[in-house]
């Protein structure tokens, strides 16, 4: 009986709110990707005489304290958003997993390794991050950074925890027995047998890098205001707030039922691939 | 070959047609389809099978202990006469809810099973957990129930039970926390005891001392036993009566003596036949043994179970036995007499020709 | 008298706190001739798997000597030992978590090959694989397969498979059988037979299943609490245990016949902490026959003559009814 790709998404989507998530998170990356395609309006073009009218037929979220079609913003704003999360959470994965299989797996590195983890854990993120693009200047590759700073020891701690489990298992020690190098014994019996723990920990972090990068932008320490990312949106629109609630809620809305699909469908991915594990072992 | 049995006791528990299917993503799984078998008062029933057997399943159906998810269906019945003699069926809804199988299960049938460190509550004391149960069901207060906890670690043979009371299980040796689950499950003087394979994570000879301990208890309360395990030597010398189990089927049943002298399933005579000791049994039957390098092999049940999801179209044992017939793929076989006491699930038995590989 | 293949002197594995070791293994010394298959009995805390491990170097020894060949295993560089890992291999006892769940059939195999530079070249290497599968009874197809795809004997059988890959001339068994199902032993029991007869393989063979070990082995060492209490010919000391731990051992295990009644009464007691191992004999706090004796001194292995040896100092120990009756028709 092999693993069936249709029978995974069968479990997976069992829950139907994990099917709604994915759906969700779906639509939203094709519209960011097709952003071009599905609005006429270019997210910067400015129309002051049209600035602050609701949602019409022709814009259809309205628009914003420059005259600025809200929905075109958003799906433009989306490619930035989640550009910035896609990359957060594959610096975090990456360097965190090195970190972890380096505590885990050697036990004379893992007392250094894991102080400077915690060293790096031990500063709330926000301010760390606000503290580093402060620094190094505010742009989308600056904020990147300064998430991953802050997301990777967190990682880490998953990976070192798992790394010490697999390494204890008997096929590690089958594989010693044959001869197998350690490089080669990390590379492949312990990392492919990370994959659980990563997974579900990638999708979390994609989901807390689109409310960090909001957060960020918010406060004006994020992307520079001309990118028009959702942070930014909520942020530079936020004085009209009570005018033209539409020109807040929209991106509002946008970050949090993205960040909410992710997180839904890492609890999916998670309840999935725990029960496999034990039954496959 | 009838072996003389002791006049004919109350029957405790009486199993009809017991079922359990569980429905999941890949199909229907019959974990335990169509098993009957009985146990008299104060004897030993043992449930023999290998992995995908379904002897762990049955009993948990019996104590109601699966989860009760809407894939999950359970058909039969099973008929239990408690101490004060009435009978009631375990498996119906309605006239035993949760609350009253509440307070049969570990009062009246209590279990035990192999894996004492996991059974055990890690984070409250060996004699917290026995007090616990007997305050439940016997509604005794806090010092009346340790005292009878510490009266059970004595009566399991455990040294210096006042001071074990107050010790946690992971303090406590394998041999030692299956003694103190066995306390626990006599707490309550229970008329039935399943034992779900109670001595099989434990050494050779701790085994040794559990088995005759629930011998001893055995003896004394009068209860009766349904002791589940894969291990023969165990059966052969602590049960009265056998019901061996194969792919959620019973295909034989029998008293021991019976069962090990003239097995009429073929499964059954595969089993008694690939153990070692059979091997030199046989060589020293035939004038000498053979010695480590010489020609000789065990008899091996070729092939192996079949998935649960894949079943065979007739009978679940055909595609490993040696003496299957074109007829045995037709339909599973009905569970037919085979004697005084005795009923094998093979066509075999309806003709009469079973080979007479006595495991002697 | 050949030069053994194996040769263990004064095995010693401690773990734990210097001051207050648990003693693994205690001082244990036996050797292995080629060609020979010998058992290594003992319940839990015996110290068995411990030395099969050692023996491998898979855990490294407190001190004493592992040789094969004459040669020091403990003393071999890293590149020695890796080359030395293709006559030593080892088959694992849990089939269900010895084999990478991540990995298909024919990378275990493979990776095998590759570590020592066996079968080189993508055709030679699949017809080596197809050749290993059919070796242990399991099909070519098969390789491409995962383990979860396959049984609890079948993934024993890959097991063996992986361990015959680099053409070993030793095998530990680390109670390869414990982990299945009875019927399915005893094809894995044949399987064995069959492999060490073609390939001329020594074997260790760690067990707590007696039957099993007197099925295959030549000689038998017993084991308890980590020292040696017997060593012999397998009839010999099946026949006639020489110690009383041998002895209870044998009667402990019940035999699948009804109408065989043991008379022995079970030991009593439990197995003694490792860590406060009883003084002299460290088997006499549970042993029927102990006398004051036993606990002044810890009793040497005797040589008793004929290859039988034990570590104990009574010699006028009664015969056990069941074990004469185990070579009885």
């Amino acid at each position: 009986m092999t693993f069936g790709f249709p029978l995974i998404l069968k479990k997976m989507f069992r829950r139907r709110i994990v099917l709604a998530a994915a759906i969700c998170l779906l639509v939203v990356v094709v519209m960011s990707l097709l952003a071009n395609v599905i609005t006429p309006y270019d997210p910067n073009d400015t129309a002051v005489s049209q600035r602050l009218s609701a949602p019409t037929a022709s814009h259809v979220m309205g628009t914003d304290e420059l005259g600025r079609d809200l929905f075109a913003r958003i799906a433009f704003g989306g490619r930035y958003s989640l550009t910035i999360a896609v990359l957060t959470a594959i610096g975090s994965i990456v360097f965190g997993t090195l970190f972890g299989l380096t505590a885990g797996f050697f036990r004379r590195l893992d007392a250094p390794v894991m102080r400077v983890v915690d060293a790096m854990m031990s500063f709330p993120d926000i301010l760390l991050a606000i503290a580093l693009v402060a620094i190094l200047g505010p742009s989308m590759l600056n904020v990147v950074l300064a998430l991953v700073l802050v997301y990777t020891p967190r990682v880490a701690r998953v990976v070192r925890a798992s790394t010490l489990v697999v390494r204890e298992l008997l096929f590690v020690e089958a594989a010693r027995a044959v001869g197998v190098s350690t490089p080669r014994i990390l590379w492949r019996h312990i990392l492919p047998n990370l994959m659980s723990p990563i997974l579900v920990q990638a999708s979390f972090i994609f989901a807390y890098a689109i409310l960090a990068e909001a957060a960020l932008s918010f406060l004006g320490v994020g992307v520079p205001p001309e990118i028009p990312t959702w942070g930014t949106m909520v942020a530079g629109s936020q004085q009209y707030a009570h005018q033209a609630l539409w020109i807040v809620l929209f991106p509002g809305l946008a970050i949090i039922l993205t960040a909410l699909s992710l997180q839904l469908l890492g609890d999916g991915v998670r309840d999935l691939l725990d029960p496999r594990l034990k039954k496959s072992m | 070959m009838n072996p003389s049995l002791p006049p004919v006791d109350p029957l405790r528990l009486d199993v009809r047609n017991l079922s359990t299917f569980f429905d999941t993503d890949e199909g229907l799984i019959r974990s335990v389809a169509d098993v009957s078998f009985s146990i008299r008062a104060g004897r030993t029933t043992a449930l023999v099978g290998e992995s995908g057997s379904g002897k762990s399943v049955t009993s948990l159906t019996l104590m109601r202990l699966l989860s009760r998810t809407a894939s999950t269906q359970v058909s039969g019945q099973a008929l239990f006469t408690d101490r004060a003699g009435s009978t009631v069926d375990l498996l119906d809804l309605k006239a035993l809810p949760e609350p009253a199988m509440r307070r049969i299960r570990g009062n009246e049938i209590a279990m035990i099973f192999q894996e004492p460190m996991t059974s055990l509550n890690p984070v409250f004391t060996v004699g917290e957990q026995i007090a616990e149960s007997v305050r439940l069901h016997l509604g005794l207060d806090r010092a009346a129930a340790l005292a009878h906890a510490r009266r059970m670690l004595e009566l399991v043979e455990i040294p210096a039970a006042a001071q074990r009371l107050h010790e946690y299980p992971h303090q406590l040796s394998g041999g030692m926390r299956q003694r103190v689950m066995i306390a626990l499950a006599m707490a309550c003087n229970p008329t039935l005891l399943i034992a779900d394979e109670p001595t099989t994570a434990l050494d050779v000879t701790i085994q040794a001392q559990i088995l005759e301990l629930m011998r001893r208890l055995q003896r004394e309360t009068g209860m009766s036993i349904l002791f589940i395990t894969h291990n023969l030597g165990v059966v052969a010398h602590h049960a009265d009566e056998v019901a061996v189990m194969y792919a959620g089927r019973i295909v034989e049943s029998a008293p021991v003596r019976c069962l090990f002298a003239s097995p009429r399933h073929p499964y059954t005579q595969g089993l008694l036949a690939c153990l070692p000791a059979q091997q030199r049994k046989r060589e020293l039957a035939a004038g000498a043994m053979a010695g480590v390098d010489g020609k000789r092999r065990l008899y091996a049940i070729r092939g192996q179970v079949s998935s649960p999801l894949a079943p065979p179209p007739g009978c679940a044992f055909e595609p490993r036995c040696d003496q299957a017939r074109p007829a045995c793929r037709d339909a599973m076989p009905a569970l037919l007499s085979a004697g005084p006491a005795r009923a094998a699930r093979c066509i075999l038995v309806a003709e009469n020709l079973f080979d007479a590989t006595d495991s002697a | 008298m050949t030069i053994p293949l194996i040769e263990v002197r004064s095995l010693h594995r401690y773990f734990g706190a210097p001051a207050k070791p648990v003693r693994a293994v205690d001082d244990v010394s036996f050797t292995i001739q080629p060609g020979e298959t010998l058992g290594l009995v003992g319940e839990s805390g015996s110290g068995k798997s411990t030395i099969g491990r050692t023996l491998l170097r898979l855990i490294e020894s407190s001190s004493g000597q592992v040789l094969y060949r004459g040669e020091d295993l403990g003393a071999a560089s890293a590149s020695r030992m890796r080359t030395l890992r293709s006559k030593l291999q080892m088959i694992f006892q849990d089939p269900y978590a010895s084999l990478n769940p991540k990995m298909r059939v024919k990378d275990i195999l493979g990776e095998a090959l590759e570590v020592h530079g066996l079968a080189k070249g993508r055709d030679a290497r699949e017809q080596r694989i197809a050749e290993l599968l059919e070796l242990v009874g399991l099909r070519p197809e098969h390789a491409s397969r995962f383990p979860h795809e396959f049984s609890g004997g079948q993934r024993q059988r890959i097991g063996v498979a992986r361990a015959l890959a680099v053409e070993p001339e030793f095998i530990v068994a680390d109670e390869p059988l414990s982990a299945l199902d009875v019927s399915i032993q005893a094809q894995v029991v044949n399987l064995l037979c069959d492999l060490r007869d073609r390939l001329s393989l020594t074997m260790l063979f760690i067990s707590h299943d007696l039957d099993v070990v007197e099925y295959l082995c030549h000689r038998v060492v017993v084991l308890y609490l980590g020292r040696v209490m017997e060593v012999g010919p397998t009839v010999a000391l099946f026949g006639q245990p020489l110690h009383p731990y041998t002895q209870a051992l044998l009667a402990a295990s019940p035999k699948p016949d009804p109408e065989h009644k043991s008379e022995y009464a079970p030991l009593r007691g439990d197995m003694p902490s490792p860590v406060n191992p009883p003084s002299g004999c460290v088997f006499r706090t549970r042993c029927p026959h102990a006398i004051d004796a036993c606990s002044t001194e810890r009793p040497a292995l005797r040589d008793m003559g004929q290859g039988r040896f034990k570590a104990c100092i009574r010699d006028d120990i009664p015969q056990v009814a069941t074990a004469q009756e185990r070579y009885t028709p």
